[in-house]
């Protein structure tokens, strides 16, 4: 049994730490006010080799294992939770390909984006379906020679930049899971009809959207696996990216609790530091336990799917419990700051705004456990 | 050309730093070591050169403990050729240093076209190795260099003088140059570099394979300590004009006898 990280592991994280401190953390509070997206870091970070972390070393990719990938985006996430929605999206996006394509698009989907800068989509959810995923009512019909995609997606992240959708639709709602197809649709086919981006309460630099599909055609060989592979797809693709968003929630909770260690040492109240007092210390305390546990499932998790391993109950418990824990930190560092936590002059706020997301997008916290009960119940 | 980068691995300027039981040095198995900020621009700078030089060849060495080699695999990753770590104690005197540097560069086998360094390295900040070891090499040397341009076998470089003026030489390689703050931007190493530093060579010498040995030892460390911590300030109350005369009478004295800064 082996807990540490191998040299390059910490090698990875070093680099993206690094990153995070001096790209995103000194600018993550303006794109957060503006409601901009950071496409320019995006870039740099695309550049470096941190972006699209699960493409396979034979499609140009890195040839990262899911482990190198929570590593990474823990300390993405470190700098900004709402940057590494983007960065992520990316990986969402891209996974059902790796998981569900054949060689031919692999090679035709995967290929480009590691040799430019791209941006990627999935686009799962829909106005009227959100945790009940298999109700889609998106359509896809036979036209022939190619597929016709028809309805409205929901809060889809990135969906104003994206060269790429994948896109989960049905054969015919009657079939339930069993209709849904999964195909891959460039960004500038005729027929996609972009919302207007959302004001959201967190991950306000993430650019997410409702798209429109309006008689959109996708090419026949753009379907990955069989008409009706779509859930199994879906599923498999939520298992590996569990992980990957419990990692960022992983990144803001430390980061809160570095921000609460440091001002706790900082602010005097009665003639003592807060760091002194007992209430602070256990607040504190229950963040490094938190943390800490958080990030083992995470591992766990992660290596799991590296090993080939059925992780779906492992990966439930590190979403809801990486997820809630960041809520419960970030919510005590605001009570630690007091009222300058309140404050968008001090860092922490955001934090507890961002944290909120990350309970309820990919599976809330709730379907999380409704997951843990079947697996367990089984 | 061949090109070497001198770095030095210092601890990271948010470590906690505790003196050793017998004042001899610091406590380094907590220490998170980091590539010395100034030798980032020397690293940077020589990748600048290799990549309008692609002939060129960039050996970074670095004379310290083994336990960690943070630096030379930082430098490898940003895109560095290959390696030289001359094993030592991390207490070495400038001295011992650049005669092992010296050593290390001639036992290379290759013929130093320009050597680069930082200026200074932030821990014992002596700034002394890139003289010294001009000095030993017979090589001009101009430090605290924040400009650089080569055409042929001539470096035209800026150096910061006080003011904020600057002076600038010509320099003929071979040459060894300091570099300071502002100089490039140091890039990263990026992920797939990272991948690539583990293939890349790095040699490994001892102390005595390079020619140093306990006599070149010109300084020895005993007693390093913490500074002592800063007391509380005092305040002084003045608000009332009435004893304003007093109050200043009374802390013109205590910078005599107490702070003794007057």
């Amino acid at each position: 049994m082996e807990f540490g990280l191998t040299q390059e592991q910490i090698e990875i994280k070093e680099l993206a730490l690094k990153f995070s401190r001096n790209e995103i953390i000194p600018v993550a509070a303006q794109f957060d006010e503006e409601g901009k997206f950071p496409k320019d870091i995006f870039k740099k970070a695309w550049e470096l080799g941190l972006i699209n972390t699960c493409i396979p070393a034979e499609y140009g990719g890195a040839g990262f294992s899911a482990l190198d990938s929570v590593i990474i985006s823990e300390a993405l996430s470190y700098g900004c939770m709402g940057f590494n929605t983007s960065f992520m999206a990316n990986d969402l996006a891209l996974l059902p390909i790796v998981l569900g394509g054949n060689d031919e698009q692999k090679k035709k989907f995967l290929t480009p984006f590691t040799t430019e800068f791209r941006v990627a989509s999935f686009c799962l959810t829909e106005p009227g379906n959100g945790s009940d995923a298999a109700g889609i009512k998106t359509s896809v019909k036979d036209g022939g020679d190619h597929w016709i995609i028809n309805g409205e997606k929901m809060w889809i992240t990135n969906a104003g930049y994206a060269d790429l959708f994948v896109v989960y639709a049905t054969l015919d709602p009657a079939l339930k899971h069993k209709g849904i197809c999964a195909l891959v649709v460039d960004g500038k086919t005729e027929g996609i009809v972009l919302g207007k981006k959302e004001d959201k309460m967190g991950h306000r630099s993430s650019d997410t959207r409702g798209v429109r599909f309006n008689n959109v055609k996708v090419p026949k060989e753009n379907m990955l696996g069989n008409p009706g592979d779509g859930w199994s797809i879906a599923m498999n693709t939520l298992d590996h990216s569990r992980p990957l968003v419990a990692s960022s929630a992983l990144g803001g909770a430390q980061r809160a609790m570095d921000l609460s260690i440091q001002y706790s040492k900082e602010r005097i109240q009665f003639g003592v530091p807060l760091a002194k007092h007992q209430a602070i210390q256990f607040m504190i305390a229950e963040m490094g336990m938190k943390i800490e546990a958080s990030r083992l499932l995470i591992h766990k998790a992660a290596w799991l799917c590296d090993q080939g391993i059925r992780n779906t109950e492992i990966a439930s418990y590190a979403k809801a419990f990486a997820s809630d824990s960041c809520m419960q930190i970030t919510t005590d560092a605001v009570q630690i700051y007091g009222g300058y936590g309140y404050s968008k002059e001090y860092p922490v706020e955001k934090l507890m705004r961002d944290a909120k997301l990350i309970q309820i997008y990919e599976g809330t916290s709730q379907i999380q456990r409704l997951v843990m009960a079947r697996e367990l119940l089984k | 050309m061949n090109i070497f980068v001198c770095v030095k691995q210092v601890p990271d300027t948010e470590t906690k730093i505790t003196p050793t039981a017998d004042g001899s040095f610091i406590e380094t198995n907590s220490i998170k070591w980091i590539m010395n900020p100034y030798d980032e621009f020397a690293v940077e700078q020589a990748l600048l050169v290799k990549a309008s030089n692609p002939a060129a060849n960039v050996t970074v060495v670095r004379v310290g403990s083994v336990k960690d080699t943070e630096a030379l695999r930082t430098a490898m990753a940003m895109g560095a050729d290959d390696a030289i770590l001359v094993e030592a104690q991390d207490n070495l005197d400038s001295y011992s240093i650049a005669k092992a540097l010296k050593g290390a560069i001639e036992k290379s086998g290759k013929k130093p076209d320009m050597i680069l360094t930082g200026k200074q390295a932030i821990d014992d900040d002596a700034l002394q190795v890139p003289q010294v070891l001009a000095q030993m090499l017979d090589l001009p040397s101009v430090s605290v260099i924040v400009g650089f341009e080569l055409s042929g076998s001539t470096v035209k470089v800026k150096r910061e003088i006080e003011g904020g003026a600057l002076e600038v030489y010509a320099v003929n390689t071979p040459c060894l140059l300091a570099a300071n703050k502002g100089l490039n931007t140091p890039r990263y190493a990026s992920l797939p570099g990272i991948m690539k530093a583990k293939k890349k060579p790095l040699a490994q010498y001892s102390l005595s394979d390079v020619g140093v040995t306990d006599a070149d030892r010109r300084v020895k460390y005993s007693g390093f300590r913490l500074p002592p911590e800063k007391p509380a300030g005092k305040k002084f109350d003045a608000t009332d004009a009435a004893k304003q005369k007093e109050v200043v009478a009374q802390v013109v004295g205590l910078l005599r006898t107490e702070a003794k800064v007057i």
